[in-house]
């Protein structure tokens, strides 16, 4: 790939605990066009939250360690950058959605003066913030954002937190979103509604995402490509159509045969045989 | 809210009425008028003495009969006189509460200000050995009694080397200052520890939080986030703390002001409670108690007030 | 029953009971706590904290000289603690005299002294490093006895009224709201005041005042976490099954609140040394002639404004005293931490 956005070379990452090592990241790597979306998708303990944390060392470093490898963002190895460095990009070049919105905004700051903060931080150039805020609030669907600006997050519902969340996201202009697990805390109703959002913003602006989720149900239509993680490693990497439709490795096969399809006759729901999967490496 | 703070006034009444009754009874029990009369007047004091001293004060009545007299009294605001001085209990409180002031305010101030920045610099290199350090150092300061610090400060810093008056307390201009140096460093030390390590728990627990991890991801500075964003959240909690110690700042420290020779209200009360001076005793407890649930009336509406999630639901 | 006999008797019942009752307490708590995983995971964790060890080491040491000068034997020259035999009976002088002095102090003939003083001695003559280890005694009694009962009565009232709620909780919410709100000095004052006559001074005495007053905090800890656990859906599924209160109260939610129950225990152990020496400065403390670091420190008072200077009786107590609560202060911090890591 000419020019690539993002490579990640041969990461590994562990987490030093008081009962041991935990060994989340055990040697991947992939790499992203600009502009393209990666779903990334395995169970819980697959190591993909952590990746996906890995990418501006939002990991905190006692217990993470970072044991080798390279994170290439535009060619620069950002595990050798200075904490400095660093956070130019965080925000501006990369950022972030998380699972709870509730916890994840600040609770006794304005949305207004949350997403100002950004914005104030990486684009100072910005003269009328509150206009910026409300540009950006609209963008991600908030009806009525002018009312809105001074209101505190406990007072929006769960998909509008989101949505607040992915509009301080937007705010700085970053070349790639990673949304760790965004739909997992809401109702389903709202989850298919902040997926279209993410969709209708793929169109809008020039963008690549990264989609940590354990559910490979919401990644059609939205990955390009897909990776999928167990235990710590890459098992299987390629267009999205192309996996869901002939995967290769048993474990994508097991994910893929979990997911309820209406009119099955079924008895029993599939589960994963982990133990087979370990045995095989 | 405003129904709320009725009911929480209410609620204090029945508390108010427990502790009056409690004390009353308390002191009626550990004391016959006639021991009382003694102590007051003296051994020399003469039965038909103590007999017309009882009287005048109405202690030969039935108690119960005593008990309705002095609750109506309080209602009132008639605290009586003292029984060995003579003087109107309101105006020795008046008087009193001034001096207990002027060491409580600014101690607090000091000790607050000292508390806080100690705890948001431990959290800041938090787990690292001068963290660890500072935590020991607080738990020893919390480790002393009050007396060894202050009898160690007057033989050694007053007595012995003069810096400081080590006994007395006079108002007039800029001698206050002379005179409240000690008190007032003592009360920070014995403060401090204790504070700092609460309110760095709180910053510790709001370290963990989803929001710091947001505001990291914005590329926010550490001490930024440190100063600003886990500030203002533990903040609330702090506040709250610090208005329910507010209170009980007008009664002062017993132990350094009878130590020191500080004519506030502690001092009172020791002297009360050592000369058998009843009513003094009994409108200390009445106002310690007033000033008690004041206190947790006023943290109820701080932290209304102050998060955001009460305030606007 | 012969004189001799009846005395042993009496001070085998209220303190050796104690001690010997408060060591095997502590020991078949710890040997069930060994069984419930919250503890096994906090004993390990504990086990590498170098501090909270030494504390321990600390506090078990002081506990021991104490329990040395409780338990009497009868000897030649009348009944004597174990730690008197170990101090092999150091004589007592006429008055002061300073640490590891020949002579009287402030005397200028060589008047020889009776025995060797490690610390000095006081204005009665007594030695003061024997007095300061028999004044862990009283630290232990006070501390012993106290926490006897205010620990079950704090315990189980937090239990209750955070479990059974409305009347329940109300009444005794009433109750320590009403006690939490006099001034606590007075009411130690008065309790004690109260109860000499009856009995005369002595250390129950103090100890069943600072019982009275000492049980509002942990009750209201108690009563916190219990209402945390009773909303747990162990205990909803509980109740389905059709458990009665008494087994939910005592398989279920006393075990998982024992842990604060124990911090707090060790923390209040330490206010409660402290408060010791503050009523023996306003002279409801420990009884005259007591060991006690309390009294100590009070003459300490004028002590050091004589001249020369008398610092070694003060001193000597201060630097107990700070051991101790320093150490039982550390010990709770550390139990603290391995029960509860805040970890970042």
């Amino acid at each position: 790939m000419p020019d690539p956005l993002l490579e990640i070379k041969n990461l590994a990452i562990h987490f030093a605990t008081e009962t041991g090592t935990i060994e989340a990241v055990r040697g991947i790597s992939f790499s992203m066009a600009r502009g393209e979306t990666l779903a990334i998708v395995g169970e819980s303990g697959s190591g993909k939250s952590v990746t996906g944390l890995a990418l501006t060392r939002l990991l905190p470093e006692p217990p993470a360690v970072y044991q080798s490898g390279e994170i290439l963002l535009d060619g620069k190895d950002v595990l050798k950058m200075e904490p400095r460095e660093l956070r130019t990009i965080r925000g501006k070049k990369i950022a972030y959605i998380f699972q709870e919105p509730s916890t994840s905004l600040n609770p006794v700051f304005t949305i207004r003066n949350q997403i100002a903060e950004a914005i104030k931080l990486h684009r100072p150039e910005v003269r009328e913030i509150d206009a910026e805020v409300i540009k950006y609030l609209d963008l991600v669907g908030i009806t009525d954002p002018a009312k809105r600006l001074h209101d505190y997050p406990h007072q929006l519902s769960g998909g509008m937190q989101q949505r607040v969340m992915i509009a301080m996201a937007l705010s700085c202009g970053p070349e790639l979103l990673v949304a760790d697990e965004p739909t997992t805390a809401l109702d389903v109703t709202i989850q298919a509604q902040i997926i279209d959002q993410l969709r209708e913003l793929k169109q809008r602006v020039r963008m690549a995402i990264i989609l940590i989720t354990h559910n490979f149900g919401i990644i059609g239509g939205l990955a390009d490509r897909v990776a999928v993680m167990f235990r710590g490693k890459i098992v299987e990497y390629g267009e999205t159509r192309t996996v869901l439709a002939k995967p290769q490795h048993p474990y994508t096969q097991a994910l893929i045969q979990c997911i309820p399809q209406p009119g099955q006759k079924r008895e029993r729901l599939a589960t994963i045989d982990h133990a087979a999967l370990d045995a095989m490496g | 809210m405003f129904s709320y703070l009725v009911r929480r006034l209410l609620y204090a009444v029945p508390i108010l009425l427990g502790v009056v009754a409690i004390t009353f009874f308390l002191d009626n029990v550990m004391m016959s008028p006639d021991a009382k009369a003694s102590r007051v007047l003296g051994p020399k004091a003469r039965g038909e003495q103590r007999r017309e001293w009882i009287h005048n004060r109405g202690l030969d009545q039935p108690i119960p009969q005593q008990f309705v007299r002095y609750i109506g009294n309080l209602a009132t605001g008639k605290f009586g006189t003292s029984w060995v001085t003579g003087r109107e209990v309101r105006e020795i409180f008046v008087t009193g509460a001034g001096p207990s002031l002027c060491i409580t305010v600014p101690g607090f101030i000091a000790a607050f200000l000292a508390s806080v920045g100690v705890a948001l610099f431990q959290v800041f290199i938090r787990n690292s050995p001068l963290d660890r350090g500072l935590t020991i150092v607080s738990i020893a300061l919390m480790s002393l009694p009050t007396m060894v610090y202050v009898i160690f400060a007057q033989a050694f810093l007053a007595l012995a080397l003069c810096y400081f008056p080590a006994y007395g307390f006079s108002f007039d201009g800029l001698n206050v200052f002379r005179f409240i140096a000690l008190p007032v460093c003592i009360f920070i030390l014995i403060n401090v520890g204790y504070d700092a390590r609460l309110y760095r728990a709180i910053f510790l627990e709001e370290i963990g939080q989803d929001y710091v991890r947001t505001a990291q991801a914005k590329g926010v500075s550490n001490p930024r986030v440190l100063a600003v964003h886990v500030f203002k959240n533990g903040l609330i909690a702090i506040i709250t703390l610090v208005v329910a110690e507010l209170p009980k700042l007008i009664l002062g420290s017993l132990l350094i002001e009878s130590l020191f020779g500080i004519p506030g209200l502690g001092n009172v009360l020791v002297q009360a409670i050592q000369t058998g001076d009843q009513p003094v005793v009994m409108t200390s407890v009445f106002l310690g108690s007033v000033l008690y649930l004041a206190a947790l009336i006023l943290t109820d509406i701080c932290y209304a007030l102050a998060d955001p999630r009460i305030r606007l639901s | 029953m012969p004189e001799s006999l009846r005395h042993i008797l009496e001070h085998w019942l209220t303190q050796d009971a104690l001690v010997v009752g408060g060591f095997a307490l502590v020991f078949f708590l710890l040997r069930a706590g060994a069984r419930n995983e919250r503890w096994q995971r906090a004993g390990a964790r504990l086990k590498r904290d170098r501090t909270g060890l030494i504390a321990f080491a600390i506090v078990l040491l002081y506990l021991t000289i104490g329990a040395l000068e409780v338990f009497q034997i009868p000897t030649a020259s009348g009944t004597r603690s174990i730690l008197d035999l170990f101090l092999g009976g150091i004589s007592p002088e006429k008055s002061y005299s300073a640490p590891l002095a020949d002579t009287l102090l402030g005397s200028a003939r060589h008047a020889k002294l009776n025995g060797h003083h490690l610390l000095g001695t006081d204005v009665l003559g007594k030695d003061v490093f024997a007095q300061m280890l028999k004044a862990c005694r009283t630290a232990l009694i006070i501390g012993g006895l106290t926490s006897a009962i205010y620990v079950p009565l704090g315990a189980l009232l937090g239990v209750l009224a955070g479990y059974f709620r409305r009347w329940v909780d109300d009444m005794i919410q009433y109750v320590y709201s009403t006690l939490a709100s006099i001034p606590e000095i007075l009411l130690l004052v008065a309790i004690i005041s109260a109860t000499t006559p009856r009995w005369g001074r002595s250390l129950g005495t103090m100890a069943i005042a600072l019982g009275i007053t000492g049980w509002v905090g942990l009750c209201r800890l108690i009563r916190g976490e219990t209402m945390r656990q009773a909303e747990r859906p162990y205990v909803t599924a509980a109740r389905a099954l059709g458990q009665t209160h008494a087994k939910i109260v005592v398989r279920h939610l006393l075990p998982n609140v024992m842990h604060l129950v124990l911090i707090s225990a060790v923390l209040g152990f330490s206010n409660i040394v402290l408060a010791e020496a503050i009523l023996s400065y306003l002279g409801v403390g420990a009884p005259v002639g007591t060991a006690s670091w309390g009294i100590m420190i009070d003459a300490g008072r004028t002590e050091l404004g004589r001249d020369p200077l008398v610092w070694w009786n003060i001193s000597a107590a201060t630097a107990a005293l700070f051991g101790l609560v320093l150490s039982l202060n550390l010990l709770g911090d550390s139990l603290r931490r391995a029960f509860d890591p805040k970890q970042t």
